[in-house]
């Protein structure tokens, strides 16, 4: 085991943490994305805490390995973690798309850490790319992640930068896919299946990396893994459950964009106590 | 006869002189950089030039995440793909950021002539003009496209900047360019034409006709669209008897719909809107295609006239 198991345990913890912002932020707000945001949590979390080499209190810091979150709406998670690791202070969370507020319904660039807006889905792992070759061009040696929902990927913007990060050779690059299995409309299956996802990805040219994505070791073996991949980029397959950690919205389609009621709300931070 | 200029050649040209000196400056391309002449700026300098082939989307925002870095990004394709194509990605990911990106786009208006309707933007100006930050010139020669890529090159935020496929005369000097500040290029108080890009020179022959007749024209060069020269607008409203806006652009959104804005709001007037109304393009020489689209010299002098009766 690479990982002791404090470093696991202490990732787990903060993952709940983050959950737990997210439920109340959401709640708050009265209208949100809490599905994909609790899918991703746990991946994000540890690259937050343990992979992603940034300095919240230098955010401009030249060297700094850049994340972008290209499924803007799961931002909860991204405003958590920005607020957990030190770029603003926790109660700027429960401003969440209130007039006038740093935090967006969607990412913006007016929120500290945040380099560049999304929300409209598909063109996110473009701009990865465009950071990768930044750094390129730069001759810098940071690394770039983004994240990325499963039916986000029926944008053909993704396959157009898929093919171009593979030409690019662009090895600083790493996306990170959530494949909770729902989109709005229903399963991904259903609606517009994805699969065969691993093999697609492998004929683009890109390492693929399967994980379960809510096991913080394998989370973790897999940033590792794609980071020591040279001549092309990498994605982190991740299976996930949409809602993870709060039983009433696990595979819920439902809860992809409805905020939990006061009841749901006090609820789930009972399971995530 | 005037010296003739392709403005892409200007374009490459001056890529090439901006990239020596300024190094966060990098080019994109989609399969068109021989056309667009994007290749000058590929061969002088291969590390910052990046081709994504038949993919516009990608392109639009890949040059924003290339700009979230501190690089001014240059990209070219024809107009039609760089304006509609990928109009999603120039609002959210390089307007909305408010980021360094100058989307040079070529092979504007009917002027393309044979290659026919699909390839003829004629709606370019109006859907980048909607977008909040978006800066949009549109130069009518060579000398002009070199000062409008220097500008864009030395000013924050994203810009839009229309040139045409054939060779243009040379109508005025290098360095008179002056963003955001139309251009007056003959005095007069019988009525204004206001043109851009290919249409000033239709113009020019225009008011010399008139001039014959006696007719006093002020010829308006509006090359910059977005921000707008209001006052150079009203003052023609409020001198002259009345307007035509003349472009190879429908009449609808694009420069005639900016002075309709700002003459309504501020001194209204009689203005005729010379443009593309309400029809697509087609093929056709340019020459021929301006007489079938009623936007010749000719046609402007029959508007001036009508305007006077």
């Amino acid at each position: 085991m690479k990982y002791t198991k404090d470093n696991l345990r202490d990732l787990e913890a903060k993952a709940k943490n983050i959950r737990r912002l997210i439920i109340r932020m959401i709640a708050k707000a009265g209208s949100g994305h809490p599905g994909g945001s609790l899918s991703s949590t746990d991946l994000i979390t540890a690259l937050f805490f343990s992979v992603l080499r940034h300095d919240p209190k230098n955010p401009k810091w030249p060297e700094r390995d850049r994340f972008h979150m290209s499924k803007g709406h799961c931002c909860p998670l991204w405003y958590a973690l920005l607020s957990a690791t030190g770029y603003f202070p926790e109660d700027k969370l429960f401003t969440l798309r209130q007039l006038g507020s740093l935090l967006q319904g969607h990412p913006d660039r007016r929120t500290p850490g945040i380099e560049s807006a999304s929300g409209s889905l598909g063109q996110g792992l473009s701009v990865a790319l465009g950071i990768s070759l930044a750094a390129r061009i730069d001759k810098k040696g940071y690394r770039v992640y983004v994240l990325m929902g499963d039916g986000e990927i029926q944008e053909g913007n993704i396959w157009e930068a898929a093919m171009a990060g593979a030409h690019y050779k662009c090895d600083n690059l790493c996306a990170i896919l959530d494949y909770n299995g729902f989109q709005i409309d229903g399963k991904t299956c259903n609606v517009m299946s994805l699969e065969p996802i691993v093999d697609k990805w492998r004929s683009f040219g890109w390492h693929t990396i399967e994980i379960n994505g809510h096991n913080m070791e394998e989370i973790l073996s897999a940033y590792e893994e794609a980071g020591a991949v040279k001549g092309k980029p990498s994605i982190i397959i991740a299976h996930t459950i949409k809602g993870k950690g709060v039983s009433f919205m696990e595979n819920i389609c439902d809860f992809h964009g409805r905020a939990p009621t006061q009841e749901e709300s006090q609820q789930a931070l009972k399971e995530l106590a | 006869m005037a010296e003739q200029l392709f403005q892409r050649d200007v374009y490459g040209q001056t890529l090439v002189e901006l990239g020596r000196d300024n190094k966060d400056i990098v080019v994109l391309d989609a399969d068109l950089s021989s056309s667009t002449r994007t290749n000058l700026f590929a061969k002088e300098f291969p590390g910052r030039f990046f081709n994504f082939g038949v993919a516009e989307q990608n392109m639009m925002a890949t040059a924003a995440g290339l700009a979230s870095c501190g690089k001014t990004v240059f990209l070219s394709t024809f107009a039609i793909f760089a304006s509609g194509r990928a109009w999603d990605q120039v609002r959210n990911s390089i307007c909305y950021n408010n980021f360094n990106v100058k989307i040079v786009a070529t092979h504007a208006g009917i002027s393309v002539g044979p290659d026919g309707a699909s390839h003829q933007a004629l709606e370019d100006l109006a859907l980048m003009r909607v977008i909040p930050n978006m800066n949009i010139i549109v130069p009518c020669d060579g000398p002009q496209t070199a000062d409008a890529i220097r500008v864009a090159a030395n000013t924050k935020g994203p810009f839009y900047i229309r040139l045409g496929r054939p060779k243009v005369p040379t109508l005025t000097s290098k360095n008179v360019f002056e963003f955001g500040k139309a251009q007056v290029l003959t005095e007069g108080n019988d009525l204004t034409i206001i043109a851009c890009g290919i249409m000033v020179n239709q113009a020019m022959l225009a008011v010399e006709n008139l001039a014959k007749k006696g007719i006093k024209v002020r010829l308006i060069n509006l090359h910059t669209l977005r921000p707008i020269d209001a006052e150079t607008i009203i003052n023609a409203a409020s001198q002259t008897r009345g307007i035509i806006v003349c472009e190879e652009h429908t009449i609808i959104g694009g420069l005639a719909s900016s002075i309709d804005e700002v003459v309504s709001e501020n001194h209204p007037t009689k203005v005729i809107r010379m443009g593309i109304k309400n029809r697509f393009g087609q093929s056709g020489d340019p020459s021929e295609l301006l007489k079938e689209y009623n936007l010749t010299s000719l046609d402007i002098e029959n508007s001036a006239q009508e305007l006077l009766r």
